[in-house]
């Protein structure tokens, strides 16, 4: 039985032949055309084979090597900074660009540790100007500012 | 002669209103980002690009390009007033110019650091305008197979010099490749790895790639760890070199400029390692390697003059062969095809206005920074007292609006927040985003030089090396992984970068 002496490299080296595998599954969708006339899936083929090559080695050098663990993984500044841009997304088009600014400000400041809600908001206000000041008027950019603008 | 006239146009360009705004825009916006932590300039410039749609094509790359060597100036300022650097390439400056603020030497430092880059930026601006004519004939005789070696070359050169896992970084390499192929095949017509999304049926954009990787990505890392920024915030006392100090930095200023011309060039090079290589140099060489460290003038002007001519002849690749080296570059060449610019030698001979002025704008771009900056550091300073709870949504709102912009679409924000979600997968994997970015670019150029260089050689894949250059730059490329590989040589890159 191996000893995995580096983690880290283990998982990035499964992630690599994992995607090498992947690339040529989906790949193999495509015609594969001749060395002179290449078709759609010739590059990617080629593309994955080489990453399922790099990726065994990454492999079997965390089975000899040894490196640091996986590093802890804290849920939420993810969750609230990835979520906060996707309600940001979601809802500029019909609440307009002054109040998804002010939600997407609010909801992101919520992963900071040092989160102090009247700051967010204060924040948001005065973000929410900036940004129609300069994206809508200053740089002409076609997005709703108010609910039901667009 | 020749290059006087070009020059000459170069500036007729670069000096029209428009332009210098731009510029002036460019660097002082480069500078902010300098100064603040948490946001670099690949970061700023994806997230800058969507917005320069409605810009004419050189006032767009001379904002960008500004920025990348503003942020240059901006991070040495804090490197020196505050012993953290604003940009990976101040970390040197660290060492010895915050020793010399606290020795009440602030404005000295302050002050060869900015003369020290200016005259870099002049030294570099001619250097990439004699150059330009010469690489671009010489590239003008490039096949494909050329062009496809070429880009080996580079991909594998840039991971080479950089710090980290080589069979990761190459890894990551391929990865940016299969991304860039997601979308339509321009040669059959089918849509390639696109899930049935329609938007995908025309690519990933960079601007996503970029925004998710470096911007969501970063932001998320840095409020894993708690937020605490000590201030040791040092007093300035005017801003007079002593001819004494004078002395000794300018012959660090002029290698700091040649080490820095120099490495700049070689693919992964740029800012960061110059500044490094030349800290380096300057302690080896010097009478008394004991003061560094303790606030040694050379070890501030060397680094400071190398990261700057650094980052601008970083640019001669981009510009005359087009290949990008680095992330920044990478970018560059986002922003040329979104402006319908194919970048590559023939950018010289087709768009003068354009390739010269890019060139005669850094020039005045470093102007307006050394006029900029020495007053300005007051700003700077308060700037830097913006909490980082206040700061980060404000970048995660320009990042998000930039995206949306392009497209007016939702699609675009699910994608660059996947990006992010990926690209905090990958700093917890240290695998490094640049080479993917880089791969990324560079994705259906290599394709479409595979296939053409194979298609003329029908089928014959010796093609790449029987013809010469093409050999040249693969065995390049091979010995660079070899020595890298070698044990020792591992091992000395591994102390290199844990100095960092």
């Amino acid at each position: 039985m191996a000893v995995v002496r580096s983690p880290k490299e283990l998982v990035a080296g499964l992630m690599f032949v994992g995607i090498g595998v992947t690339a040529i599954v989906i790949a193999s969708n495509y015609t594969l055309g001749t060395a002179a006339r290449m078709g759609p899936g010739y590059f990617p083929r080629i593309l994955g084979i080489l990453m399922i090559v790099l990726g065994a080695i990454i492999v079997l050098r965390s089975l000899r090597v040894s490196g640091p663990p996986l590093p802890g993984w804290k849920w939420r500044p993810v969750l609230v900074i990835l979520g906060s841009v996707i309600v940001f997304g979601l809802v500029v088009n019909w609440l307009g660009l002054v109040f998804s600014t002010m939600l997407l400000i609010v909801l992101s400041s919520a992963a900071s540790t040092e989160f102090r809600p009247k700051e967010a908001v204060i924040s948001g206000v005065l973000l929410a100007a900036l940004a129609v000041g300069v994206f809508i008027i200053g740089l002409k950019l076609q997005m709703g500012i108010w609910p039901g603008s667009r | 002669m020749d290059l006087l006239s070009h020059l000459a146009l170069g500036f007729g360009v670069a000096l029209t209103p428009v332009n210098l705004l731009y510029a002036l825009i460019g660097v002082v916006l480069g500078t902010l980002i300098g100064v603040l932590p948490g946001i670099g300039p690949v970061a700023t410039i994806a997230m800058l690009l969507p917005t320069t749609y409605a810009l004419q094509p050189v006032s767009a790359l001379i904002m960008l390009a500004g920025i990348y060597y503003g942020a240059q100036y901006g991070g040495s300022t804090t490197a020196i007033l505050i012993n953290m650097p604003g940009e990976s390439s101040s970390v040197v400056t660290c060492l010895d110019g915050h020793q010399m603020a606290l020795k009440g030497q602030a404005g000295a430092a302050l002050t060869i650091s900015a003369l020290g880059s200016f005259f870099a930026g002049t030294v570099a601006t001619i250097l990439v305008a004699s150059v330009a004519i010469p690489l671009s004939e010489l590239a003008l005789k490039f096949g494909p197979a050329e062009y496809f070696s070429l880009m080996v070359l580079g991909l594998i050169g840039a991971v080479v010099l950089a710090s980290g896992s080589l069979m990761k970084a190459i890894a990551m390499i391929i990865l940016g490749l299969l991304l860039g192929i997601v979308g339509t095949d321009v040669n059959s017509g089918v849509a390639r790895f696109s899930f049935g999304v329609p938007e995908l049926t025309d690519g990933i954009g960079v601007v996503t790639v970029a925004m998710g990787l470096f911007g969501f990505a970063e932001i998320i890392s840095n409020l894993e760890v708690t937020q605490k920024r000590e201030m040791v915030a040092a007093k300035i006392k005017g801003f007079f070199l002593s001819k004494e100090q004078f002395r000794k930095a300018w012959p660090a200023v002029l290698r700091g400029t040649s080490l820095g011309s120099v490495l700049g060039v070689l693919p992964g090079g740029g800012a960061m390692l110059s500044a490094f290589a030349s800290y380096t140099l300057e302690k080896k060489i010097s009478d008394n390697p004991g003061e560094f460290g303790k606030g040694a003038i050379q070890g501030v002007a060397g680094p400071e003059s190398a990261n700057n001519a650094g980052a601008q002849t970083s640019f001669i690749p981009l510009l005359t062969l087009g290949i990008p080296e680095n992330a920044v570059m990478a970018l560059m060449v986002g922003a040329m095809t979104i402006h319908n610019i194919q970048p590559g030698p023939q950018v010289m001979t087709s768009n003068p206005a354009l390739f010269w002025g890019l060139i005669a704008s850094m020039w005045v771009g470093n102007l307006m920074l050394v006029v900029l900056n020495l007053p300005l550091i007051g700003m700077w300073i308060k700037l830097l007292q913006v909490p980082y709870r206040i700061l980060y949504p404000a970048i995660l709102l320009f990042c998000s609006i930039g995206v949306y912009s392009i497209n007016n679409t939702n699609v675009d924000i699910m994608l660059t927040v996947f990006f992010g979600l990926i690209g905090i997968i990958f700093v917890k994997l240290d695998c490094e985003p640049a080479p993917l970015l880089l791969g990324f670019v560079l994705g259906p150029m290599m394709e479409e030089n595979l296939r053409r260089a194979l298609l003329l050689s029908r089928g014959d894949p010796t093609v790449f090396f029987t013809r010469p250059l093409s050999l040249g730059m693969l065995v390049a490329a091979a010995l660079l992984v070899l020595i890298i590989v070698l044990p020792n040589v591992r091992k000395t890159r591994e102390v290199a970068f844990q100095e960092e």
